[in-house]
């Protein structure tokens, strides 16, 4: 499928570093200790920049929110392979939580669940490549690469060369 | 069209539905909504299972050892025949899906009071229950309960009778492969009872579909005649020739009423002949892993030293088994969930 349009890589990877700093700015003191959690798939390849980006000491960990999902119900069990993967405790942390796409909100809402089960974490910051309007749940990111207003039949996807893709449905 | 051509169709076309006839097992789409035996199911279903009973390893470690996904379903824990641990790691796996579980003892309750079976499943209908797990020593019971149940109940069998124990089989499958890898470059050794052993059968049958290199069952001539080479298995009646370059070796439990119904002679003779001893154990692959279904009964078919040794894995088969159980029950339960849904947006949009 062709794309409506596409944002390459290095436009991208300003994004990410304009969030770096955003994310220094709100961290302030936290910044060394704060650990990284990226939400499966998409999100943990913006965690892993980001990461480098803000020199991080603890590894970045991976979320799988399928189990948290809430479609369920709907879908069944989600085939996505792949278990989480936390390497650190969320216990007392502060934790950045990031992803490539905010739109519903319901991923963010699996994500906060599954982090509880590990944990009660101090605070937990969002931190989202893009926004996009068509929130379903009250839920608000505190860093954004980009805020976009996209039409309901459009979807938007990051690519594993980090290049972001808007295609219709 | 002749009206010969016609008839000829018409007498075909019942031969084609019955060479394919529809799992039991499966919804018409073909995803898992039961689980009652491995036979008959593809390598793609088996591997779909151990692949997410790996995602499911994760979640026994955490803090909250739970996932929302079976959270307001009731599962039913039907046991006709006595089973602790088969009982309990179902009822962990359920708990930590969020389900709520009922533990129903029949053979001490409504059995004994005159209640049938179909007594007992329209009453745990009538409770809303979403799930059954049904172990009971008649042979085809799941899937005979299976067949006379509502359309939103999925039915796990948890053994029947001498037929099948098909998540016994797929833990064992999952901690073999943790172990072992690559199924095709197996030798896999099972020693016991093969001919009474549910395990056994199912072990044989999911061993087949993911392609073991060679399946070879041992044990004395009266619990493994020549017939049972129809599962696909080498036989051998000689133990130290079969441990031979073996990479996993398996004990089944010896079943005491087997001794007394003459088919053995004492448990010393057996002992001697089939334990799985630290001397037989040199014979195989020095990287050779134990298995046993559990309950041992060592110095009958396992040496102390064998079971408790670093070539044991009889208790991560335990723990694996929470994880396939987990992976099972919310494989069908979905597929179940997803079927419904469906149907109800066709009738909702007619």
């Amino acid at each position: 499928m062709t794309p409506l349009e596409k944002i390459n890589p290095t436009e991208v990877e300003n994004m990410i570093q304009q969030m770096a700093e955003s994310l220094r700015t709100i961290l302030a003191d936290d910044t060394s200790t704060a650990k990284m959690l990226g939400i499966k798939t998409g999100g943990v390849m913006v965690a892993r920049q980001l990461h480098n980006a803000l020199e991080l000491t603890e590894e970045a960990g991976e979320l799988n929110i399928s189990f948290y999902r809430d479609d369920f119900s709907r879908i069944g069990l989600h085939p996505q392979v792949g278990a989480s993967n936390i390497p650190f405790s969320v216990e007392g942390g502060v934790i950045i939580l990031v992803d490539d796409v905010l739109y519903s909100g319901r991923t963010i809402r699996a994500a906060m669940n599954e982090i509880f089960d590990y944990g009660r974490p101090e605070k937990i910051i969002l931190a989202t490549l893009v926004e996009r309007s068509g929130r379903e749940l009250p839920i608000k990111a505190n860093v954004i690469g980009r805020s976009m207003d996209l039409p309901d039949n459009q979807q938007i996807k990051l690519r594993s060369d980090m290049s972001l893709e808007i295609f219709s449905e | 069209m002749s009206q010969s051509r016609g008839h000829s169709n018409s007498i075909k076309k019942p031969d084609i539905m019955a060479s394919a006839p529809r799992d039991i097992q499966l919804t018409e789409s073909g995803d898992l909504k039961h689980f009652l035996s491995i036979e008959g199911l593809s390598r793609d279903k088996l591997l779909e299972i151990l692949d997410t009973a790996e995602r499911f390893v994760g979640v026994n470690e955490k803090v909250a050892k739970k996932v929302p996904l079976l959270r307001g379903k009731t599962v039913a824990n039907l046991f006709f025949e006595n089973s602790t641990r088969t009982r309990t790691t179902f009822e962990l796996a359920a708990k930590r899906l969020s389900a709520d579980v009922l533990n129903i003892n029949v053979s001490v309750s409504a059995v004994t009071k005159g209640e049938t079976l179909l007594d007992t499943l329209r009453n745990l209908q009538a409770m809303q229950c979403d799930m059954f797990i049904v172990r009971h020593a008649s042979s085809g019971a799941a899937h005979f309960i299976a067949n006379h149940i509502e359309p939103h109940i999925s039915v796990i069998n948890a053994g029947d009778g001498q037929h099948s124990h098909p998540t016994q089989a797929m833990l064992d499958m999952f901690a073999i492969r943790r172990n072992k890898g690559d199924f095709s470059k197996l030798k896999v050794v099972i020693v016991g009872d093969i001919l009474h052993s549910r395990v056994a059968r199912s072990q044989i049958h999911a061993l087949n579909i993911l392609g073991a290199g060679n399946i070879t069952a041992v044990g004395p001539k009266t619990l493994l005649p020549e017939h049972v080479k129809g599962l696909g298995v080498h036989i051998r009646h000689d133990l130290d020739g079969a441990m031979v370059g073996a990479d996993v070796v398996i004990g089944l439990r010896l079943q005491k009423e087997r001794m007394r119904s003459a088919l053995l002679s004492t448990e010393d003779e057996y002992y001697r002949n089939f334990g799985l001893t630290e001397r037989r154990m040199q014979l195989a692959k020095p990287d050779a892993i134990v298995m046993h279904p559990g309950p041992t009964n060592r110095g009958v078919e396992i040496e102390a030293s064998v079971a408790d040794g670093p070539q044991s894995i009889i208790l991560e088969q335990v723990s694996g088994g929470i994880a396939v159980r987990m992976a099972i029950m919310s494989i069908t339960m979905g597929n179940i969930e997803k079927n419904l849904a469906q149907e109800n947006n066709t009738a909702s949009a007619s």
